[in-house]
């Protein structure tokens, strides 16, 4: 009986929404309850975009985060928001070549990854979101890493099938980091 | 179990209406709701139907009204302004007892107001908003899953009654994804004597109208009409409870709300406060009855609401204000935290 309330947050164009369908996704096919629920406001219209994804081994209630177990800052006015939401003993990840600030909370677990310069440098820059999930995938545990070519085979449209190596591949970078 | 497959509300209502033999939409874009329109647009050619989007909204409610005359299975779909600019069509749509499907995925009001999820049109949809003496069949669903299913339904209610079925959605549950299967699609089938579709010289004609001019036909109208009403009053009213069994609060709420509310009712009663939730399914026909008996054992009710205090004044009428009603909201696009609910059943208990 575990339920994890994931919030990603970022600039609109970094992959935020994308990266919260990917979880969905796995919790769908591992058969969890999920819900994934996007910013749609004017903050799309530059500023930061965010997506709050529920995992769940029973029926979501609201959809809608207010305490996130795990926060993915992507850039620093998303981690500057949503870090003091985050439930003492939770987890944020953040992109630390965006973000230069720390968190000085001392009651969270928080993972630096330099997410944008390893996606670059391993020739998928557009990626870091990838990178990131993997990351969260092997800290979490709210959904198992196996089957992620599966997965996101089941959602990626036909004409886009082309990208999902190099999607695992970012993958694996960042759970391997 | 049939196959589990992650959509957006706004999708899910396309694809019921689809299933449920809706070859007919007409609309005009407008945010949070344009996914149905642009699922539309991709399936409907495909499969023989008609996806038009008007010049607008005004254009489209009379292109459903047309549609409807025939006794196809029509919709159409827009956001809090777009249904205002639709009222005059429902009213004309309800004046001549055709069938049709609308949905409102609501937005912050009043005015152009904002494009966040809201519930302020549930006077609108409940009371009227068109002119005349009329109601609507209004469903809200509270999932992905329920947009999907109350779609067809409302489709087999507008049907079997004659009337417009609303879909009373929001924002949120438009925008967001979750887990759905279609399984349970139940298609009802009317005959439709009343439609025009062409007599072959062998029937008296069929008239689809809403003038009347003699003032004792006009009654005549307005009365039968009600006596349908009547049943639908007394058949038709759908609603979930949680929790209620030893409930001392009540907790009232629907759609988005009611899904916040459920949070909030499961941290309360981890503080060994007695509370449970109805959740109304149909807002109109509204669940009189399960109100009315959880009024003769509860203390106090709590109306969650994402407007100024709408449904709230049917809780009083329903419960005959037997019991303290208060309202706790958020409005304009905001949604209330479980922690607001929480705090306001806190309140109830306490009897403030």
């Amino acid at each position: 009986m575990k339920t994890t309330q994931i919030l990603i947050a970022g600039f609109g164009g970094q992959g935020v929404l994308f990266a919260g369908k990917f979880l969905a996704y796995k919790g769908l096919v591992q058969d969890k309850q999920v819900s994934w629920l996007p910013s749609y406001g004017p903050e799309m219209r530059g500023g930061t975009a965010n997506c709050s994804v529920i995992l769940s081994d029973t029926p979501v209630g609201s959809p809608i985060i207010t305490t996130p177990d795990v926060l993915v800052a992507m850039n620093l006015p998303s981690l500057q928001k949503f870090v003091n939401d985050v439930v003492p003993g939770g987890k944020i990840f953040i992109d630390s070549t965006l973000i230069d600030a720390k968190v000085e909370r001392t009651d969270v677990q928080v993972f630096y990854i330099p997410a944008t310069q390893i996606a670059k440098d391993a020739g998928f820059a557009t990626l870091s979101n990838m990178v990131l999930m993997g990351k969260v995938m092997k800290e979490c545990g709210a959904v198992s890493f196996e089957g992620n070519k599966e997965t996101l085979e089941s959602f990626i449209p036909a004409k886009k099938a082309n990208l999902i190596d190099v999607n695992c591949k970012a993958l694996q970078t960042g759970y391997d980091f | 179990m049939a196959e589990r497959v992650l959509m957006k509300g706004n999708e899910a209502i396309a694809e019921a209406a689809i299933r449920a033999g809706c070859r007919h939409y007409f609309g005009y874009p407008i945010t949070p709701q344009t996914e149905i329109a642009a699922y539309m647009a991709k399936k409907m050619p495909k499969i023989g139907g008609v996806f038009l989007q008007a010049e607008s909204e005004i254009a489209s409610i009379n292109m459903v009204y047309g549609a409807a005359a025939t006794g196809c299975r029509v919709m159409t779909s827009s956001s809090s302004p777009g249904i205002s600019l639709k009222s005059e069509g429902l009213s004309y749509i309800a004046g001549s007892d055709v069938p049709a499907l609308v949905v409102n995925v609501q937005r912050g009001g009043p005015g152009l107001g904002g494009i966040q999820p809201s519930q302020s049109d549930y006077f609108q949809a409940t009371k009227g908003g068109g002119h005349g003496d009329y109601r609507m069949i209004v469903l809200a669903p509270a999932s992905v899953q329920e947009m999907a299913s109350l779609t067809i339904k409302g489709f087999n209610l507008a049907d079997k009654y004659r009337m417009t079925s609303m879909i009373l959605a929001d924002g949120t549950i438009g925008q967001m994804m979750e887990p759905i299967s279609f399984e349970d699609a139940e298609i009802e089938n009317y005959e439709k004597p009343w439609a025009l579709t062409g007599t072959n010289c062998e029937r008296k004609h069929n008239i689809v109208n809403s003038l009347y001019l003699q003032p004792d036909q006009l009654e005549k109208t307005n009365f039968e009409r009600y006596e349908r009403y009547k049943v639908i009053e007394e058949n038709e009213p759908m609603w979930e409870e949680y929790m209620m069994d030893d409930a001392e609060i009540c907790v009232v709420a629907f759609g988005i709300a009611s899904r916040v509310a459920k949070n909030a009712v499961v941290a309360a009663r981890a503080e060994g406060i007695k509370v449970g939730l109805i959740r109304p399914i149909t807002l109109w026909p509204f669940p009189t009855k399960a109100l009315r008996a959880a009024a003769d054992k509860c203390k106090a009710f709590v109306s969650v609401e994402l407007n100024m205090g709408q449904m709230i004044e049917d809780v009083r009428l329903a419960t005959e204000c037997k019991r303290p009603v208060s309202l706790c909201n958020r409005a304009g696009g905001m949604i209330p935290s479980p922690e607001q609910v929480l705090e306001s059943i806190r309140q109830a208990q306490k009897g403030e």
